[in-house]
């Protein structure tokens, strides 16, 4: 089972919900940091580090023998990764997605493929928790493929949790592919309801049942609850507006353990993930 | 060489790590600036017209990129298209048992025109894709340019760009010297077409853990990108010990330190009144104030 914790405003306290979920869960858990442009969820745990790989993106080098400057391959090239002036082309590695595109339309096999490096993926040990995080190199623009080798991480038959990234564009829905269900956190102060309404309807749109975490309850107003309500969404979990939440997040340490009184609402969260949200949702489905 | 200065000024607001503050400071620099140009570049969970309750003056489309689609009754089921596509995007459903058919996931579908090109039969259609939409609109301090990706769209960087460039252009006909830029949390994409080119990014962070961790990240980009970084620490006293250590590694990193905001309820009490902060009374109010005075903007 996989479940991604996802919010569309930043700062709702995602990883917070995420980390802290994997580490009441009485198994193992693999723990996914999907948030590759600012990774966080090792800065709360404690482990022995694994091991880390580089991930590459396949981008196309051109034989300057071969090529005859007849630019097919800048004409394919939908991100104008490859620009041709009746010249050889001229190559710009952050437009490219890695299609292999213009590999197959060069009429003279003119062009081959090598890895250009995005970021790492690195692995750590922390007790029942293998935690996998992405890690984007400063000045590369795409997310996604960083992601989808994160995730390539998950080993069927363990618990999968992922710690999406803030907003509600392409790295959050490269996140949320292939998963059984989402966690929405939210504050409930009008950015984190309007965020929250943009991340409802992505989750719609991608069909994957849905339940909302809502933070700092007693910051603003009622209005998230109403919302929630008037769409029948489940609130799985209310975290009270607590300055010592606060104060244990600022040290990087775990909420369930900084404040055990904690521990048994995060227990009952995974509950209510796993029975209120996937079983129901599978059930449905065996109905259909 | 010309003088390569800009006639108008770019500040862009960034944060790295999301929810430290980054709107409510920009809603007030906005507020406090002369006559500036506003523009909201968080274009997937924009939140600034909440504060600014833009008019909406002009409402125009945003068109990027393509999106492959598979007519069915054309398909004949070879599934090349499927060898060919790196994104996973193209999915096989059986039009009648032993007989395939495919369709492309718009979701995760990149747009690349390969399985398009590819297809032997010419099944595959290749249209523009509506990614969302951009508005140029009037607020209390000024023009403002914003947006709203579709759900699930991709190309927001190019959305971020083409909402900057309508805000330098209404900047330079209006003659207005100050663009301010609220920006998307991350280092990627979106935040990289927030800041190329910016005259000045402010970097709010908080005094935590992952706010320290995420601020050497954005300035590493800042300075990637040769811009000038100034950085405020936001609710600086929920770890006083930690603020002081962002602000000390922020200088050693090249940044100007501009101030601290207090934890302060009047914070989100102002965005429930749709109110810029510095439009509510409060010791927060009062730092963003000071913090505003430190800028270095030219005149």
């Amino acid at each position: 089972m996989t479940i991604a914790v996802a919010s569309g405003k930043g700062g709702t306290g995602k990883t917070t919900v995420a980390v802290n979920l994997a580490r009441v869960l009485d198994q193992p858990v693999q723990l996914f940091d999907c948030d590759v442009e600012e990774p966080n969820v090792h800065l709360f745990l404690k482990g022995t580090q694994q091991g880390e790989d580089v991930v590459s993106i396949p981008v196309p080098v051109v034989d300057e023998k071969l090529c005859d400057a007849c630019g097919e391959c800048s004409r394919f090239c939908e991100y104008h990764a490859l620009v041709s002036f009746g010249t050889k082309p001229l190559f710009f590695p952050e437009m490219c997605h890695g299609c292999g595109g213009c590999t197959k339309v060069c009429p003279r096999k003119a062009i081959s493929e090598q890895g250009h490096r995005i970021g790492l993926v690195e692995t750590m040990q922390a007790g029942d928790i293998t935690l996998v995080t992405g890690r984007l190199d400063v000045g590369v623009a795409m997310a996604p493929p960083l992601i989808r080798a994160v995730k390539a991480r998950r080993q069927g038959g363990l618990t999968a949790i992922l710690d999406a990234p803030p907003g509600t564009s392409c790295p959050v829905i490269a996140t949320l592919r292939d998963t059984d269900a989402v966690v929405l956190v939210t504050e409930p102060t009008p950015f984190g309801l309007n965020d929250l309404k943009l991340a409802v309807d992505m989750v719609r749109e991608l069909r994957i049942p849905f339940g909302v975490v809502v933070n700092r309850v007693g910051v603003g107003d009622e209005r998230v609850h109403a919302f929630c309500r008037e769409q029948s969404i489940p609130i799985l979990l209310e975290i009270p507006d607590d300055r010592r939440i606060a104060e244990a997040y600022s040290r990087g340490e775990l909420v369930v353990e900084a404040l055990p009184e904690y521990r048994s609402q995060f227990m009952q969260l995974w509950k209510s993930i796993t029975t209120g949200l996937v079983e129901k949702t599978e059930v449905t489905h065996a109905n259909l | 060489m010309t003088d390569r200065r800009p006639a108008v000024q770019e500040l862009t607001v960034i944060s790295g790590k999301g929810g430290t503050g980054k709107t409510s400071i920009a809603a007030s620099l906005a507020v406090l600036a002369e006559r500036p140009v506003i523009v909201d570049c968080d274009v997937d969970a924009a939140d600034l017209h909440l504060v600014l309750s833009p008019q909406v003056k002009e409402r125009h489309e945003f068109k990027s990129g393509h999106e492959a689609v598979i007519r069915g009754k054309d398909c004949i089921g070879c599934g090349l298209c499927v060898t060919h596509c790196r994104f996973d995007a193209v999915k096989m459903v059986e039009k009648t048992p032993g007989e395939a058919t495919f369709y492309v996931d718009p979701v995760a579908c990149e747009g690349c025109g390969v399985c398009v090109r590819f297809c032997p039969v010419q099944a595959i259609d290749f249209p523009e894709r509506l990614c969302g939409e951009w508005m140029v609109s009037e607020t209390r301090c000024g023009p403002m340019v914003h947006a709203k990706l579709g759900v699930a769209a991709e190309n927001s960087g190019k959305l971020v760009s083409t909402v900057r460039r309508e805000a330098r252009r209404i900047a330079e006909e209006q003659h207005r010297s100050l663009v301010i830029i609220d920006g998307p949390p991350g280092i990627g994409c979106p935040v990289i077409a927030s800041v190329t080119g910016a005259s000045q990014v402010l970097v709010v962070t908080e005094p935590t853990v992952s706010g320290e961790h995420d601020l050497e990240r954005v300035l590493s980009l800042a300075r990637h990108f040769s811009i000038p970084a100034t950085v405020c620490v936001n609710k600086w006293d929920i770890n006083p010990a930690m603020a002081e250590r962002i602000e000390g590694a922020a200088s050693r990193a090249g940044a100007h330190v501009a101030g601290r905001i207090r934890y302060d309820r009047a914070v989100t009490s102002a965005q429930l009144q749709e109110l810029a902060v510095v439009e509510t009374a409060g010791p927060a109010a009062a730092d963003i104030r000071h913090i505003w005075h430190q800028l270095k903007l030219q005149e």
